[in-house]
């Protein structure tokens, strides 16, 4: 290695052995061991492995559950940056300092409480019958007969089957930071000239959003989206809480690997890793490109 | 890079009230989508688990982790002592989850802390090839499925693993079991009360996955910020005569002290809460259990109200991770508007 020739600072070596001895035996080694794992199969058990039913059915599961939250978050999160950054409300600070609660929390507790918020019995999930109740039983004391049938509002039951709906809402908790820490700082960079600028020249408030400031915010928004689905995909705590967990209906993909290690299919959970290996790596790849992209613009704006 | 925003450097969030192009109406509409999106999904399912936690009054939560001894003089019938010796294995169990977590943490902590010094020390300090790729390097555990990340150790170490053969006959005393024996039989006054044979599936598989997902956590927060400091006053320090040593503890940590703290904090939470991984190196084992798995099991034995309880102290802890956070950031900004 061959470094600047004027080397004062010492400990390159000391430092620099350290750093690699460290990843080497904690990270690279054992995913070396996942790749060479799966050597081990031919590439038609490979194959038959990862295109399994049962399996696919749960990629598709991954995907869409992560896509949906991602999705969710990028708009919501938008919002949420917005706000924070450019209005003042009571609460702003708390609720800045709250973004980044589901990085602070641990996933199971998250998956533990969503699980039990969204059940039939549950503060969100057994809203509908509690207002019924509550009217019914204030009618009552004006001495009408109840004015709402027990099921009237039972629409407004949360959909919670233990299927994607549940999946989504908790990934939604999970990723909740990534958009917003994105998007923030490019905001408070945001110098307001140019919305004035667009203002004198006739543009609505839409319109200066939609052609002045997203492009602007663009690469910072795909980034946080991408990060926000990278992490759905990988999810596993809170998501085996919340989900019924029935193989190729709400078995998500992580969990295809567990369901594997327990019946000591040693080479087929390393297949399915591979495969989630591979698409995290994909999505960073791509995230890199992105803020590649977005600094190489910058660069032939300014 | 993923962990771009786990452990970016602190930043502050200040407002630019002179701006806001849009109507007040607008304005309103998108405050109140803030504060009722953050309600639904941040704020409602905090005060959950505290609600759920205390749901049986807070005697039952206090017999959670402190069971109800029997009374010496009653005269008890056999099913009622057996649920009192339940709930007191129940009990038990909890706090060896306790145990367990808090000493993954005190291992992984100092040894990332170790790392993410050193790590930061050779990217930022110095020019080589490959530089790039080694901070993505460091960078990758934060884009690894925490499954995946617990699977790589079983496929490494485990029964049929690649280095299965040396890994499972492994003996390895139990530093936690260290106790006094007294000089009776030799020189050496400590024993190890425990050891255990194998990596997976005992607690120290358990150590090697945390180090795992919190990797990149202190080198992460470190590194922004040594790298815009540059050399110069390293430089100097060296140039008066002082040794790398003392520079480095009387220039660059210093300097680098709240973004330390800050990764720190990250990386403990983390390792507090780490689940994915944990869980598929565990075994099921109930000795092995960490808090998180703890919660898992007793949710699984339809004992919510335990289950709660545990995550109730977790909950505690994160909240508490949130102000530390927020007073280390205001810190590390001061200290920035300070030095400009």
């Amino acid at each position: 290695m061959a470094g600047s020739p004027s080397r004062v600072i010492p400990g390159f070596s000391l430092t620099l052995g350290y750093t690699l001895f460290y990843l080497s035996a904690l990270v690279l080694i054992p995913l070396g061991a996942l790749v060479l794992k799966t050597t081990e199969m031919s590439f038609a058990q490979f194959w038959a492995v990862t295109t399994d039913p049962i399996v696919l059915a749960s990629y598709r599961l991954t995907f869409t559950a992560s896509f949906l939250a991602a999705l969710i978050n990028g708009i919501f999160g938008l919002i949420v940056a917005w706000a924070l950054v450019r209005y003042e409300f009571p609460g702003r600070r708390v609720f800045d300092a709250l973004i980044d609660f589901p990085f602070a929390l641990p996933t199971a507790v998250a998956g533990l409480t969503y699980a039990s918020l969204y059940l039939k019995d549950g503060w969100i999930g057994g809203l509908g019958p509690r207002i019924v109740g509550g009217v019914n039983g204030l009618a009552g004391l004006a001495g009408l007969s109840a004015p709402l049938a027990p099921e009237a509002l039972d629409w407004l039951t949360f959909p919670y089957t233990g299927g994607t709906a549940g999946i989504v809402l908790v990934l939604v908790f999970v990723g909740l930071p990534f958009v917003v820490r994105t998007v923030q700082p490019v905001l408070i960079e945001w110098d307001p000239e140019f919305e004035t600028a667009a203002r004198s020249l006739g543009a609505g408030s839409f319109m200066i959003f939609r052609r002045v400031i997203f492009p602007e915010l663009f690469p910072a928004w795909v980034s946080g989206f991408a990060l926000a689905f990278a992490r759905g995909i990988g999810e596993y705590g809170s998501v085996i809480f919340i989900a019924a967990n029935i193989p190729g209906k709400s078995q998500i993909a992580p969990l295809q690997i567990v369901t594997k290690l327990d019946d000591f299919q040693y080479a087929a959970a390393a297949a399915i890793g591979v495969v989630l290996l591979f698409i995290s790596l994909l999505i960073l790849l791509a995230i890199n490109a992105v803020e590649h992209y977005a600094r190489r613009h910058e660069r032939a704006a300014a | 890079m993923a962990g771009a925003i786990t452990a970016a450097v602190p930043h502050v969030a200040e407002t630019k009230r002179a701006v806001s192009t849009e109507s007040p109406a607008a304005r309103r509409i998108l405050i109140s989508i803030t504060v009722l999106f953050l309600t639904i999904f941040v704020v409602i399912p905090l005060i959950n688990v505290f609600n759920q936690a205390f749901s049986k009054g807070y005697e039952a939560y206090l017999s959670v982790f402190f069971p109800q001894r029997p009374d010496p003089d009653a005269v008890l019938t056999f099913s009622q002592k057996r649920r009192l010796a339940e709930a007191a294995a129940q009990a038990a169990r909890t706090w060896r989850s306790i145990g367990l977590t808090a000493a993954v943490a005190s291992i992984v902590l100092p040894l990332n802390i170790l790392f993410g010094l050193a790590a930061a020390w050779a990217t930022t300090k110095f020019n080589f090839r490959g530089r790039a790729l080694l901070t993505s390097l460091i960078d990758l555990p934060f884009s690894v499925s925490p499954v995946v990340a617990g699977l790589v150790f079983v496929l490494l170490l485990g029964r049929n693993g690649i280095w299965g053969p040396w890994a499972t006959k492994l003996e390895w005393p139990d530093p936690f079991s260290l106790h006094w024996v007294g000089f009776a039989d030799g020189f050496w006054p400590l024993a190890f009360g425990q050891t255990h044979v194998g990596i997976i599936f005992t607690p120290l598989a358990i150590v090697l996955a945390t180090i795992f997902v919190t990797f990149p956590f202190v080198a992460r927060s470190l590194t922004p910020l040594m790298e815009s400091q540059g050399t110069d006053e390293e430089l100097a320090a060296l140039s008066l005569g002082a040794s790398g040593w003392r520079t480095f503890f009387k220039i660059t940590l210093p300097n680098v002290k709240w973004a330390l703290l800050y990764g720190v904090i990250l990386c403990m939470a983390r390792s507090f809460g780490e689940f994915g991984a944990v869980s598929v190196v565990s075994g099921h084992i109930d000795v092995n259990d960490t808090m998180p798995l703890r919660i898992e099991k007793l949710w699984n034995e339809y004992n919510n109200q335990a289950a709660f309880s545990v995550a109730s102290l977790l909950a505690f802890v994160a909240v508490i991770t949130l102000v530390a956070k927020s007073i280390v950031e205001w810190k590390a900004a001061r200290d920035i508007e300070r030095s400009d």
